[in-house]
């Protein structure tokens, strides 16, 4: 029954991810006064691009063709470590963040060889660009990791959340800190907008979209998918693990529809932030995401300090 | 004290307290003159609102006088004359780009680390607690010297040096409960009193080196080379 649970939990994670795209889109169309398209438009797209044809470039070897099948895996399985929308899953017990980073770095891996397979000058730029941002988003991501573990005594997300929960309101200066942080490493790793733009036309600015410039059809649809499944993972946890309550601590269906609706609610506030945050910054220039990603990894760090400074008894 | 046996008041001052620190390091990162003092600005209205909260937690209903001192001068009224002097110097499209910020930065968190174990020892002490804020504010006394180092703009040094009054403000009032009235009185009308004479000083240096580049009084000498 639990295991059965997860895996709806996990389909319907993957499965309203484009509606999360499309909701950002309808913000970010509404702030700039622009008429926005359906919120249905990501799924459109998606079954557009699963009918076409691929085309895949002569010197292609085997790792561009299984890249996107790699990247959409991993993603998927990241997605079901995630509480969505209960807690105390099996799938959620048996791997925790620190696995979660694994199966990112792994499916950027996997995106970052197949950027450089054709042998095409952007796919290369955008791939050693990708490679550079993670290297320095993945260490503030892990200190805000583990400020949340130091205060919840574990790594695992369920049990953090659970732990979150039960001490209730508390108002923690290193979870604030690790927010903040993690919020600027999500920006910066889903490629959103003072980092990456990504509905950019123009190659030299791209980083994520450079990578994927060779792909077509059912490759980029996937790829699109699992970028999708990206953003909405970020978006997950940080407000589930910063703000749990609603989340469904059993397994009655009452439960469960309160959690789902505390959800929707959650994410679309989210994303409601963010799309402010896209209207307002302009892109950053590609030499000053260090000092950004810097200033994430200071949050984070502030974050485990002020965890030991004013937290804990001395 | 371990933080979940606070009441949330308490917890209100700590968390104050930490966003105190970060308003120093993003002083350090900070170009901008204008937004710097903005920052400062800032910081003055958390110090006065942490005031506030710790005069009710520890029921001393004098704090509430510094609290509204805290807010008039180092909130709104010094804030506003520094901004002026900027824009009546015209130095508000001044860049001042430090040459690795990251640096600074872990340098910055660095002295976060020493001041905290410095402060060990004296939070052991005593049960008060609001005490494990004591290594916050060394942390922002020793920052506030830190930008004043890393600086060469002279009005970058006067923030410098009013956020180090911020941070022993702060110490004295999470330790002590506060200073008496006559010594906070005083220190208000001195710190007014050194903003006002900055700005006499600043025409000053202007008119004799035709900067604010404080690295070009290097070259003034008693004797001819």
């Amino acid at each position: 029954m639990a295991w059965l649970l997860a895996l709806l939990q996990t389909l319907l994670f993957i499965a309203s991810a484009p509606l999360l795209a499309g909701w950002l889109k309808k913000v970010k169309c509404r702030l700039q006064n622009r008429r926005a398209p359906s919120l249905f438009q990501p799924y459109r797209d998606l079954r557009k691009l699963w009918r076409k044809e691929p085309i895949v470039a002569h010197p292609a070897s085997w790792i561009f063709k299984a890249a996107p099948y790699i990247v959409l895996s991993t993603t998927v399985l990241a997605a079901s470590i995630v509480p969505l929308i209960a807690v105390n899953l099996p799938t959620a017990k048996i791997a925790d963040v620190v696995v979660l980073i694994g199966f990112f770095a792994l499916g950027r891996f996997f995106l970052a060889l197949a950027g450089m397979d054709i042998g095409t000058a952007f796919g290369g730029m955008g791939s050693s660009r990708e490679m550079t941002v993670s290297a320095l988003a993945e260490p503030a991501m892990l200190m805000a990791v583990f400020t949340l573990a130091m205060s919840a005594s574990t790594t695992n997300l369920s049990v953090a959340m659970n732990y979150v929960l039960h001490t209730g309101l508390v108002l923690r200066p290193s979870f604030v800190f690790a927010m903040l942080g993690m919020m600027l490493v999500a920006v910066a790793e889903t490629g959103r907008i003072p980092v990456d733009n990504p509905t950019t036309h123009l190659e030299l600015t791209m980083i994520h979209e450079a990578m994927i410039l060779e792909y077509s059809g059912r490759y980029l649809g996937m790829i699109e998918w699992a970028s999708q499944i990206k953003l909405m993972l970020y978006g997950v946890l940080i407000v589930n693990i910063f703000f749990p309550w609603g989340i469904a601590q059993n397994f009655s269906l009452q439960a469960l529809g309160f959690g789902a609706l505390a959800l929707t609610l959650k994410l679309a506030a989210l994303t409601v932030v963010l799309g402010l945050s896209e209207v307002l910054f302009a892109k950053m220039r590609i030499f000053r995401v260090q000092e950004f990603l810097s200033f994430a990894y200071l949050l984070s760090l502030l974050g485990m300090l002020s965890h030991i400074i004013l937290e804990v008894r001395h | 004290m371990a933080i979940t046996e606070l009441s949330h008041y308490q917890q209100a001052i700590l968390l104050l307290a930490s966003l105190i620190v970060l308003t120093s390091f993003l002083m350090l990162g900070q170009s901008r003159l204008l937004r710097l003092v903005f920052i400062f600005a800032v910081q003055g209205i958390l110090l006065a609102i942490t005031t506030a909260l710790a005069a009710d937690v520890l029921d001393s209903p004098h704090l509430y006088i510094s609290a509204l001192l805290t807010l008039t001068l180092k909130g709104i009224f010094i804030p506003i004359m520094l901004q002026r002097l900027i824009l009546n110097m015209g130095l508000h499209r001044d860049m001042e780009t430090l040459p690795n910020p990251a640096r600074v930065m872990m340098g910055g968190t660095g002295l976060v680390v020493f001041s905290y174990y410095v402060c060990l020892p004296i939070v052991k002490l005593s049960p008060l607690i609001t005490l494990n804020t004591i290594a916050i504010s060394m942390a922002v006394v020793l920052l506030g010297m830190l930008l004043m180092i890393t600086r060469r703009q002279a009005v970058a040094h006067v923030v410098g040096f009013m956020s180090i009054e911020n941070g022993l403000f702060f110490a004295a009032v999470v330790s002590t409960y506060g200073m008496p009235m006559v010594v906070e009185l005083g220190i208000a009308f001195d710190v007014l009193v050194a903003a006002v004479l900055f700005g006499v000083f600043f025409f000053h240096i202007r008119s004799s080196i035709d900067s604010l580049d404080v690295d070009q009084l290097n070259r003034l000498n008693e004797v001819e080379k």
